[in-house]
């Protein structure tokens, strides 16, 4: 990874709040045409944490993986990674190239290439134009596609077009093509929205084991979710995001009793 | 692990090598004979005419199939590849009246007819080094190559897309018709470049050249058409379509979508430059008209009614298209642009994947074996 090109920020003391986390957001403010969709947002995640996001409809939490995955500039604040990589100035493909993966909020996979390709586009390499014209897939690399489609449970279609699966289907092999990429820093976008009950079971059960696994190094993980049940499962720090900014921060039990919480999003 | 040259062979099924070789022989062993041997009273004979005009069709076929390269697969709708061709086609013509040396009406030694004619002294600088045939097919190649890398460069990282590269496609072959037209430019203005005598020393009248330049035509075709089948069915080939599909997708993963299309632009305008090139002294002139911005929107045609996506159906579409041109212009010649007009919206309407998805549907709804769960979907 070429690491000389990355905008490095001034260098910060060690008392820099950056200073050993893995995602770091200060003042992030962002607006579309005035309404502000992120209003001085300000989130620090740990190196191998599992957070997750809750907040209602609107509240910003798809805007903020946007400006972290380099999809939205900020209008203000600062977005590092690893205490010290300055986000705002990359563009979406260096982003990802750090080790930020994402899923989206709508499934997004690529419908007319069987699920063994989408794996293989997703599989970490080099992604340069003629590394991947000349190209060509290991025994080793193929195993691992083997390996997270017996994961995500999707082995036996793995010659069909990704369009023929399911909306759960398409969740899940998303999540096998973050797993793919083996980032540092994974963000979930309402990963259990439109699964069935055993899905999301098995979901949540799929996002503690990664958080858990530590043999590739550590992996931090940003769940957002509407689903209380679920991010009870998920038995992790919880931040709500209310307008923009951050409402609470806490266990699930601290912040389901917040009296402002309760207010804006859990009472209605 | 296997190597790329091993893939090249492999990747492919029997059904497409055997095809290849079947095809490849047909075109370049029996049509030349079947012209060549045959008495001009045989019944076998292949009438002369038909040499050149083979020749341009397959020229338009290796258009067809570099459009197919960028269009169908990367999802860029270049309505600008007539320029392409038009580049590749000057640069020949260029070395073809450096070519006529002092055969021209006023037998200047260096400078061609209708330079003579404006009473220029000296020729332009960007007409030395055409003389060498080399250099020439050299430029065939750069010089297309070269604006769609700027221009692709500039588009591409702005995140021009659809419709709107679309137009400003058509613009730039609209714009360089313009210039191309006018006299100023040096490119022998209206009129273009023409009355060609030889190419390489060998006359452009013989009917044994005429062949040569035809067999060169297959040539390329199937040189870029393998060329082509290699890119498409590289890991390359697959982030252009997953970028067709899902553009911004495939910059979360990691790849560049500027660096994906910028490639398939600039090898796409290269082949156009090459198809030009070969098109030039088969029909004897280049001139601004090639620019026009109708042309590159008859060249997508062409691969839609073939079908998007499949390199052979985009060759395939040429052919067709400009067979029924060819015939229709002779039995009809006000009907064609209504005709083109009526294919398009056809094609749009009743066959979006093209000829080639019409076979494959037909081949499909054979009663025999019962299609499989994939197949019905598709
Ligand atoms: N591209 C955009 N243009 C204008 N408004 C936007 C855009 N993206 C998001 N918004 C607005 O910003 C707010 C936050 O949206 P979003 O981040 O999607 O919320 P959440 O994911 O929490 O439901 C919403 O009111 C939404 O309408
Ligand atoms: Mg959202």
């Amino acid at each position: 990874m070429p690491d000389e090109s990355l905008p490095i920020d001034e260098p910060r003391g060690s008392g820099s709040p950056a200073q050993g986390s893995i995602l770091y957001l200060d003042g992030v403010t962002v607006s579309f045409d005035g309404f502000k969709a992120l209003n001085a947002l300000s989130l620090v995640i740990a190196p191998g944490e599992l957070r997750t996001v809750i907040g209602p409809n609107g509240a910003g939490k798809t805007t903020m993986m946007d400006v972290i995955t380099g999809k939205t500039r900020p209008d203000a604040g600062d977005v590092l990674f690893d205490g010290h990589v300055d986000l705002t100035r990359l563009d979406e493909a260096a982003i990802a190239n750090l080790g930020i993966g994402r899923k989206f909020q709508k499934p997004t996979v690529f419908e007319k290439l069987s699920l063994f390709d989408n794996l293989e586009l997703a599989l970490k390499g080099p992604r340069g134009t003629l590394a991947t014209l000349f190209f060509t897939l290991s025994g080793e690399a193929k195993d691992r596609i083997g390996q997270v489609l017996t994961l995500v449970g999707l082995t036996d279609k793995a010659k069909l077009p990704a369009g023929q699966l399911s909306h759960g289907e398409k969740q899940w092999l998303e999540i096998g093509m973050l797993l793919m990429q083996d980032q540092r820093l994974l963000l979930l976008d309402e990963p259990v929205a439109g699964l069935t009950d055993a899905e999301t079971e098995a979901t949540a059960a799929l996002i503690l084991d990664l958080s858990r696994d530590r043999s590739l190094g550590e992996r931090s993980l940003v769940v957002v979710e509407h689903d209380m049940e679920f991010v009870r499962s998920l038995a992790a720090k919880v931040t709500v995001l209310h307008e923009g900014s951050v409402l609470a921060e806490g266990s699930i039990d601290a912040v389901q009793s917040n009296p402002r919480v309760v207010e804006v999003y859990l009472g209605r | 692990m296997t190597s790329p040259l091993h893939r090249l062979l492999q990747f492919h099924d029997r059904r497409f090598w055997l095809s290849f070789a079947v095809v490849g022989a047909v075109l370049l062993g029996l049509v030349p004979l079947l012209n060549l041997l045959p008495g001009e009273n045989s019944a076998l004979h292949l009438p002369n005419y038909m040499i050149p005009l083979l020749g341009k069709y397959l020229c338009y076929g290796l258009l067809a199939l570099a459009l197919d390269l960028v269009w169908g697969y990367a999802g860029v709708l270049s309505l600008g590849h007539g320029a392409f061709f038009a580049l590749g086609g000057y640069a020949m013509g260029m070395y073809l009246m450096r070519e006529i040396g002092t055969r021209g009406v006023y037998g200047n030694p260096l400078l061609p007819d209708f330079m003579v004619f404006l009473a220029w002294k000296e020729l332009p600088w960007y007409w030395m080094g055409f003389d060498h045939f080399a250099f020439a097919a050299l430029m065939v190649v750069l010089v297309p190559a070269c604006l769609a890398l700027v221009f692709g460069w500039l588009a591409f990282r702005s995140r021009i897309t659809g419709v709107y590269l679309s137009i400003i496609t058509q613009a730039m072959t609209f714009a360089l018709m313009l210039a191309f037209f006018r006299n100023e430019m040096g490119f022998g203005g209206n009129n273009g470049l023409t009355d060609f005598k030889d190419l390489l020393g060998f006359d452009l009248r013989d009917q044994t050249t005429k062949v040569a330049l035809y067999a060169a035509s297959v040539v390329a075709l199937g040189a870029a058409l393998l060329i082509c089948r290699f890119v498409v069915a590289s890991k390359l080939g697959r982030v252009m379509m997953a970028m067709r599909d899902a553009e911004s997708r495939v910059r979360f993963l990691g790849y560049s979508v500027t660096a994906t299309k910028l490639f398939a632009f600039t090898l796409s305008a290269a082949l156009a430059g090459i198809a030009g090139a070969l098109y030039v002294p088969q029909v004897g002139i280049i001139n601004p008209s090639e620019f026009s911005p109708a042309n590159s929107i008859e060249i997508a045609i062409w691969v839609a009614v073939g079908g998007r996506g499949t390199l052979v159906g985009a060759i395939l579409g040429a052919l067709a298209v400009n067979a029924a041109k060819t015939w229709l212009t002779g039995a009809l010649p006000d009907a064609w642009l209504f005709f083109l007009g009526a294919l398009f919206i056809a094609v749009t309407l009743v066959l979006p994947d093209g000829l080639t998805g019409l076979a494959g549907r037909l081949h499909r709804r054979r009663p025999k074996a019962p299609p499989a769960r994939e197949e019905k979907h598709a």
